[in-house]
């Protein structure tokens, strides 16, 4: 599920300040997705039982990861359409912006590699 | 008298089930970091010379953990005279742990020999009412191979 992030596109994502065994040979600039997304009632419900007992709310963990997987989808659209085939230095960031919603934002730099 | 019964009830059923899912949370994430320890994780990487590698990729795990209702109410009644919030932490120490194996693992599967430049990300998620002290962690890092 999580692999699914950097599989599904020949771009390559990393953290770090470049691609380990190549060349940066341009920039593109700052490259960003967000997504906003809310809860479902249903699965709302269910965590509120699973909150008696604690633990992992799983259908919360699954809901964020697709939401993240949009966020950098979107980011990756943004930098294949200037030409990048990698984006590095990719950042997160989660943040409620109202009660059951979250916005989950992806940002890095594209540059072109060889 | 009828609310006093429930409130008693879930407290002792969070009491007791979060109690077990939670030791047995512990010992399902030692058993795991004991059997990924040859994988190190490293939070340098940035700003520094990459390191020699043939391939790259970033890899995310993340977890939303919530705290069980004993937890909570003795949470909130540590709030009146303050200190240390002991629930709180357990909480979010077995989180980040999932997490980061969460990613461990992605990464270890795909053939990394090691995930540099960690870094971690932690949220209030908190939904309406009791589903309030939920909390996202997630970890994201570059695997190397």
């Amino acid at each position: 599920m999580t692999r699914s992030i950097a599989r599904a596109t020949s771009v390559t994502l990393t953290t770090l300040e470049g691609v380990p065994g190549k060349e940066i040979i341009e920039h593109y600039g700052l490259v960003q997705g967000s997504t906003i997304r809310a809860k479902h009632v249903g699965k709302d419900i269910l965590a509120g039982f699973k909150n008696i007992v604690g633990g992992e709310l799983k259908a919360y963990t699954e809901l964020l990861q697709e939401s993240r997987q949009e966020a950098v989808n979107r980011m990756v659209m943004q930098a294949e359409e200037l030409g990048a085939n990698a984006v590095i230095n990719i950042r997160f960031a989660t943040s409620s912006v109202a009660p059951g919603a979250a916005e989950l934002f992806a940002y890095g730099t594209a540059v072109k590699v060889r | 008298m009828e609310q006093i019964i429930i409130f008693l009830i879930l407290l002792g059923v969070g009491y007791f089930l979060g109690n077990r899912r939670e030791q047995k949370h512990y010992e399902d994430i030692k058993r795991r970091e004991k059997s990924t320890l040859h994988v190190p994780l490293m939070s340098w990487g940035a700003k520094q010379e990459l390191p020699y590698a043939h391939d790259a990729e970033m890899f995310v795990g993340s977890v939303v953990v919530a705290n069980d209702y004993f937890k909570t109410v003795s949470a909130s009644l540590r709030n009146l005279v303050g200190g240390r919030v002991t629930v709180y932490e357990t909480l979010l120490d077995r989180g980040r742990r999932e997490a980061m194996l969460r990613m461990k693992e992605s990464a270890m599967e795909w053939g990394a020999s090691q995930v540099i430049n960690v870094r971690f990300e932690t949220s209030n998620i908190g939904g309406q009412g009791q589903a309030a002290g939920a909390v996202e962690i997630m970890a994201y890092g570059t695997g190397i191979r």
